[in-house]
This record gives structure tokens, C-alpha cells and sequence, in this order.
């Protein structure tokens, strides 16, 4: 006996919208419904949730920040006690705050050292595991290993090792004569290369970071592409920029976001230094230095994260036109 | 195997028995349950508790300014008759925790009303406490006095306590000063203080054969015969940027005057006076002296250079011996030298750690008592059994107990005319903190620019002290 045969696999007299039922695919009134009442319910409070918290923890303190920053307030009190300055706070961090052109410069440096440094130097150790070499597995975790730890457990580390008179880097130049005693290098104390000295310690951390990212795009790329590279006698050098990184634009676009985020958020490891102060300077150690704490310059504080602000959303922006013209196309 | 009737039925039966009983919606169904559950209990557990709990948990939303942790101790409960009055403490290291230990057991024994101790990470709990006093503060607390004091006494944020000092005894009229807000009310009760001086190890100066500088004269030749002896004159350390404040504060009163030091602290005269510069051009002098490039060194590390026969002497507060626990017998010290004869030397930094009460504390009544007794010479007994580090404001306490060091620095205390509390502790805490910190670690990488240097402070210090 067969089952379905030369009879329609459903009896035709049974069709009918039916309303209990997801997928019912029949026009209701010329509009397609694709979920149900229960559904729809479902599907409201999932998205609403999210965003009341994220409009509550984000964007009403966000919006707060900004309308604090045109005011002089110390914290204590109620809003009857805020006074409100206009532009003063703006006009004495741009002229009379000797710390904010420095930690400017200091963003820029650090967004560079990780775009043409760290982030590079991941995208390279990904593409090196990727070849699947002998003890790849090996190399694998200690890269990885930084990301895994906490940045304020990372300062702590590297202070350990840069240590004028205790650390373990001065002692290792020392032993090789490529120091003297009487004259060892400070590195968290001397502001030309304090910055350089952290950026080494974060660019330790961010390689294995995009290193990660990156493994794991390649990972996705089809391997009948390389299969055509190698029967064109392509090298690995122009397989992989002429085919493998066009084919990864969007891991690319990934890294690059990541990258610029991770650099305007720098914060843990020049605030475990030293409270980003002598050559540390960041625009967001400012910040924490003048609004949390016993300092409490409210409406100050507020003026330097609103400038923070601003650079991100420039950057933000940026990527979103990237992302859309892409949608376009 | 019947034909299926309806789409439904075809459709059901795709997919096995099994499957069908749990689908997509009801697991997430049960997940938003069970989460808002557990989400809705913790939020609710985080809106109630005291405000240890609060504060405990906003330390670690601080950006983990220090690396202790914060802990969260309560005291021994229990004394239904005594009641219990609840201790805001920052002593969280280990031998101030046993001394706040010690005066809660102290306390229970006298009055029978026990203390639930609240203990904070030192610097976490200076840093929060803008939102400890404006949230649900514990009756009594530690703090400093200075204008760190005044300040929270003139927004009304602590409580009056001039009818418990009229019953206290043994305070000098400087400690009582100290304890006075700008009303001429006291609000602070003082438990202990610690002078700032010049430290040194004995035996390494008598083998050398240095003797104790009493000019400043004095103090360059002998840090020039501490140079060719091979030992690095003054240590010095500035990472965290507060100790510099104290080579600045007693170099301030001894070129211009204690008078000036607290004009300057209140802002009252500007600093780009002419007078703040000759303070900045007489550090320049004296910074070759001391221990090069301190802006990546920390006190203990400077400390330890003491201890290890490297450096010649120290200025740094009483707490500098608890870096040399090993040769405690072996260290001494002498108050800076003068400079302007006119002056003297008499003036020196002590800053004095004491006690406030909450303006609105539960249990009125028993948080008055404990600070009366707090105020005791009993208290201060205790304090000084338990602690050898610092000293007791009391000075009807026994100080029997006290070490050679500690009498010779009561000494120097009592007869000192002319106290002040600290550079951070004497001015508004955002000066301090934002603009005196970078300025000073400014000067000692650049300390040939002092007119751009005391211009830039000024110029800060006016937007700071006018608004």
C-alpha cells in the first residue's frame, strides 16, 4: 500500500486559514501575518526589556552627563544646589587644564601603536596558526592567555617588570651590561617613555585579542579559494592579500571597530599605574579622576566625558555610513 | 497509517513525539521566567541592606583604585540590653583593623552597647565618601580633620558634638581647633596623629659621622658629604603623588610663615605669589639632593632605600616605620631644619585621624556616648597598647607603653606651637587632588619652569575655589 499515491498528500476540503498556528502563510485581509498574538507578546517584551535598561543604565546617564556639564556641582546636595555655568567648564579644559592636550595626544598615540602594532601583529600570529604548523596548539594558549586576564591584573604584572630599582627588566639589562647601575631606565617614572612602556604591556594583551578574532574568520574562508591560488602558482603572500583578505572584509571591519573602541576605552592600566598622571594621561583616566572620588568636580568631569563623547560618536558614525553604503550595495 | 486530515496534522507529524512536547517558545518561555526570578531577587536584595552593603559593592564600581580588596566586616552582635550602634571604619590594614577591634571589645566591656564595624579598603573609603554621607552613612566613623572636616560639617552632613567635648578632658587647644568647623562648633572627636619629620638611621650617621642639620646651610653640607660618601642623601618618591605634598608643605612654613601656609591653603593669597615661588626655587635647590627620577618609585620602595644604608635620611611621616619593622631600634629623626631664623622651625605637619558622627545616625543617644568615650583617655590607652605606629591625641593616656620613637614625637608634637594637617587634608580635596597632584609632579620633572608652573596652578585654583 502506498501512502500518498495518486491522492494529494492532503484532503483539499480540510484547507482553511487557521488561526492558532504559526506559518500559516495565508494573506489575512491583504496583510501577511507571520507571528501570532502570543508571539508578537513575546517578541515585545524581549526587545522592550533590553531597551528600557539600556535607555535607564546608558542613555539617561549619557544625556545626564551632557546636561551636567555645563554646571559647577560638587555632588552633595540636591539639584537645587547645582549651579549652572554655561561653557565655562569647556573654555578650562581646553585652556587651563595642563593634563587635556597631553591625554588627547596620548588617545591618538594609543589608537595609532594598536591600529599599525597590535592589531597587525594579531592578523600575522592568526595567519601563522592558521597554516596548522606543528605546535600551533602550543602557541595558541600563551597568546591568548593576557586577554583572559584582567587588565587591572595585567598593570600589576608589568609593574612587577618595570620597576625602576626592583624590576625584573632592569635587572636583565643590567646582568647584560646593557645598563649601568648608577643609571637605570624608569620606566613608569619617566614621562617620554611611561606611555610607551604601558602600550607594550596593552599591545601584549590586544594581539591576542585580534588574534582570536581573526583565526577564527579564517577558519570560515572557503579552502577551494587557496586550492585555486595554489593551482595558479600564486605564493602565500599574494594569496593571502590579493585573496584571502578581500574575502574577510567583514572580520576585517570587525577588527578595525574593535580596535578604535579598545583604544578610546583605554583606562585600566594607566589608572593601576599611577592614576594616569605623568605621561599616563588619558582622556578617560581624567574623567574617573575628577568625577569619581573624593574630587568630585561634577560638572568638570562631565565636560571632559561629553568631549569623549563626541570623538566617538565621529568614529561611530563613520562605520555606521561604512556599514549602510555597504547594505546599499 | 491514516492519511492526515489537515496541514496541521501533516506538519505535526514531521517532527518525533519527543521534540514536539518541548518547542522553541516554551523553552524560552521557562528561561524568561527562571531569569526574571533570579534577576527580580537580586535586584531586590541590592534595593534593601545597609549601607555597608551599598558602599561595599560601589567600591568595586570605583575602577578598582587600589589593589586591596574591599571587605565588609561586622562586629560582634548581640547585647540586646546595650543596643548597637553601627562603625563606619577604614582601617584596612591588618594593625589599625585590630585597634578598631580592640576599642569596639573596650566599649561593649564599659557600656554594653556593641559596635557592628563596617570595614572599607583605606583608600576606597575616602574615595566614596561623598556617596557614604549622602546615602545611609553609619552613625560613628573614621575621618581626618582639616578641611576635609569643615567642608562636610558646613554642607550638614555630620553631626554637631559640642556638648560631648564639653565633657572631654585632655585635649590641647590645638587639637581642640582642629576639631572646630567654620561655626565655631566641634564636630570631630581626635583619636590619634603622627608627625611628619626628617628620618634617619642612627648608626649609619655616627659611623659616618654626620650630625643633625639645624640650618638649612647645615642641611646642603651635610647632603654634600652624604654624596661623596657614596650614599644618596635625600629619598624620594613620588608615584602616588601625595607624598611630595609634605617636603612642599614644611618647606612653605619654614621660608614663609605658618600663617601664610594656611592663607595659601585657603586660597586666600594666589599662588603665583612671589612668596609661593621662592618655596618652589628653594625645592629646586635641594631636589639634586634627592633620590633621582621618584616619579616611579613608591614610598615603600623609597623606605626600603632607607632601611637598606643607600639613603641618608627621609622625610616622611611616622608611618615610615612600618617599612622598617627589622631595625625599629635603629631609627630616629629631627624636625626640618630652618631656613629664615625669623621663622624657626616650629611649625610641622601632623595630621590627626579621628572620629565623626552621621547627622542623622539611628541610634542618637548610644552614637553620643561612643563618641564621648571614644573621646576618653581610656580609648586612647587602648589605642596606644595596640599600636606602636602613631600616636594618641589624649594626653591623659598612658603612654607607657610607647616606644622611643613615639616619646620623642609626642614630644615634638606638644611643643610644636603651630600645626597643620597636610596639604590634602588642609585644602578643598578637588585642588588637591586634581590640580596639586600633576602640578608638583610637573616641578619635579621641569623645575626650572616655576612662573609657567605657579601660573598654571593659580589659573586652576580660581575656577576651583570660586565655584
Amino acid at each position: 500500500m502506498s501512502i500518498g499515491g495518486d491522492l494529494p498528500l492532503v484532503a483539499p476540503a480540510t484547507v482553511a486559514p487557521s488561526k492558532g498556528v504559526s506559518h500559516s502563510g495565508v494573506p489575512k485581509g491583504g496583510r501577511v501575518r507571520r507571528l501570532t498574538g502570543a508571539d508578537r507578546l513575546v517578541v515585545i517584551v524581549m526587545v522592550t526589556i533590553p531597551l528600557i535598561l539600556t535607555m535607564i543604565f546608558v542613555v539617561l546617564p549619557a544625556l545626564a552627563s551632557v546636561i551636567l556639564s555645563f554646571s559647577s556641582w560638587d555632588g552633595i546636595g540636591g539639584f537645587d544646589k547645582i549651579k549652572w555655568i554655561g561653557f565655562t567648564n569647556y573654555e578650562n579644559v581646553f585652556t587651563n587644564y595642563p593634563p587635556f592636550w597631553p591625554a588627547m595626544q596620548h588617545n591618538l598615540l594609543w589608537l595609532a601603536m594598536m591600529f599599525f602594532v597590535a592589531t597587525p601583529l594579531g592578523m600575522f600570529l592568526a595567519v601563522l596558526l592558521d597554516k596548522e604548523m606543528r605546535g600551533g596548539r602550543l602557541y595558541q594558549t600563551p597568546i591568548y592567555l593576557p586577554v583572559v586576564l584582567s587588565l587591572a591584573l595585567v598593570g600589576f604584572i608589568w609593574q612587577l617588570q618595570y620597576s625602576r630599582d626592583f624590576g625584573l627588566l632592569n635587572a636583565i639589562l643590567q646582568y647584560f651590561h646593557l645598563q649601568s647601575p648608577d643609571a637605570p631606565v624608569d620606566w613608569f617614572g619617566d614621562p617620554s617613555i611611561s606611555l610607551w612602556a604601558v602600550m607594550v604591556a596593552a599591545a601584549w594583551r590586544h594581539a591576542g585579542y585580534i588574534m582570536l578574532l581573526y583565526l577564527a574568520g579564517l577558519k570560515g574562508v572557503d579552502p577551494s579559494l587557496r586550492e585555486a591560488c595554489a593551482v595558479d602558482g600564486a605564493s602565500g603572500v599574494q594569496t593571502f592579500f590579493r585573496v584571502v583578505f578581500p574575502v574577510l572584509r567583514p572580520i576585517n571591519i570587525i577588527v578595525v571597530v574593535i580596535t578604535v573602541i579598545e583604544s578610546l576605552r583605554a583606562f585600566d592600566l594607566v589608572w593601576i599605574v599611577n592614576k594616569g598622571g605623568n605621561g599616563l594621561e588619558l582622556i578617560s583616566a581624567l574623567v574617573t579622576l575628577n568625577v569619581v572620588g573624593e574630587a568630585s568636580r561634577i560638572g568638570f568631569g562631565s565636560a571632559l566625558a561629553t568631549i569623549m563623547l563626541v570623538i566617538s560618536v565621529v568614529f561611530i558614525a563613520i562605520y555606521l555610513a561604512t556599514i549602510f553604503r555597504e547594505e546599499e550595495q | 497509517m491514516t492519511r492526515p486530515q489537515s496541514e496541521a496534522e501533516y506538519l505535526a507529524r514531521l517532527t518525533p513525539a519527543s521534540v514536539a512536547a518541548t518547542s522553541r517558545r516554551s523553552l524560552l518561555r521557562g528561561a524568561m521566567g527562571a531569569g526574571a526570578a533570579v534577576g527580580g531577587a537580586a535586584l531586590l536584595s541590592a534595593c534593601g541592606g545597609s549601607a555597608s552593603t551599598s558602599t561595599s559593592t560601589s567600591t568595586s564600581a570605583a575602577g578598582g583604585a587600589s589593589a586591596g580588596a574591599a571587605t565588609s566586616d561586622t562586629g560582634a552582635g548581640g547585647g540586646a540590653s546595650g543596643g548597637e550602634v553601627s562603625f563606619g571604619s577604614n582601617a584596612s590594614d591588618p594593625l589599625p583593623k585590630k585597634v578598631v577591634q580592640a576599642l569596639a571589645d573596650a566599649f561593649k566591656a564599659t557600656s554594653g552597647t556593641s559596635l557592628k564595624i563596617n570595614t572599607q579598603d583605606h583608600g576606597t573609603f575616602q574615595e566614596n565618601i561623598n556617596n557614604y554621607l549622602q546615602g545611609k552613612p553609619d552613625d560613628v566613623f573614621t575621618w581626618f580633620a582639616g578641611y576635609r572636616m569643615r567642608f562636610f560639617a558646613a554642607k550638614g552632613l555630620i553631626a554637631d558634638v559640642s556638648d560631648v567635648w564639653g565633657k572631654l578632658q585632655g585635649y590641647s587647644d590645638g587639637f581642640k581647633a582642629a576639631s572646630t568647623g567654620d561655626d565655631g562648633k566641634q564636630y570631630f572627636v581626635p583619636s590619634s596623629y603622627y608627625p611628619w619629620a626628617v628620618f634617619y638611621r642612627p648608626s649609619v650617621w655616627k659611623e659616618k659621622g654626620y650630625a643633625v642639620p639645624k640650618t638649612m646651610d647645615e642641611l646642603k653640607a651635610l647632603c654634600q658629604k652624604m654624596q661623596k660618601d657614596g650614599l644618596n642623601p635625600i629619598a624620594f618618591a613620588d608615584k602616588d603623588g601625595w607624598p611630595a605634598m609634605g617636603t612642599f608643605d614644611v618647606l612653605n612654613m619654614r621660608v614663609n610663615g605658618y600663617k601664610f601656609h594656611i592663607d595659601l591653603m585657603a586660597h586666600k593669597v594666589p599662588w603665583d605669589d612671589p612668596k609661593v615661588k621662592k618655596v618652589f626655587s628653594t625645592w629646586a635647590e635641594l631636589l639634586p639632593y634627592h633620590q633621582a627620577d621618584p616619579l616611579g618609585r613608591t614610598w615603600q620602595e623609597a623606605a626600603q632605600s632607607l632601611q637598606n644604608k643607600k639613603s641618608g635620611m627621609y622625610l616622611l611621616g611616622l608611618f615610615v616605620t612600618q617599612q622598617m619593622t627589622a631595625n625599629l631600634d635603629d631609627v630616629d629623626f629631627f624636625t626640618f631644619p630652618e631656613i629664615d631664623s625669623t621663622i624657626g622651625s616650629d611649625a610641622l605637619d601632623a595630621p590627626i585621624d579621628g572620629f565623626m558622627m552621621s547627622a542623622k545616625p539611628k541610634d542618637e543617644a548610644r552614637a553620643k556616648a561612643l563618641m564621648a568615650w571614644l573621646g576618653t583617655k581610656e580609648a586612647g590607652d587602648v589605642l596606644a597598647k595596640t599600636d606602636p605606629t602613631t600616636l594618641v591625641a589624649n594626653s591623659g593616656s598612658s603612654t607607657a607603653a610607647y616606644t622611643a620613637l613615639q616619646k620623642k614625637s609626642a614630644e615634638l608634637v606638644g611643643s610644636a606651637k603651630n600645626i597643620a594637617q597636610f596639604l590634602d587634608r588642609d585644602t578643598r580635596p578637588d585642588f588637591a587632588s586634581t590640580v596639586m597632584i600633576p602640578g608638583i609632579k610637573t616641578f619635579l620633572q621641569n623645575p626650572k619652569d616655576i612662573d609657567g608652573l605657579c601660573k598654571s596652578i593659580e589659573g586652576q585654583a580660581k575656577t576651583i575655589f570660586t565655584a
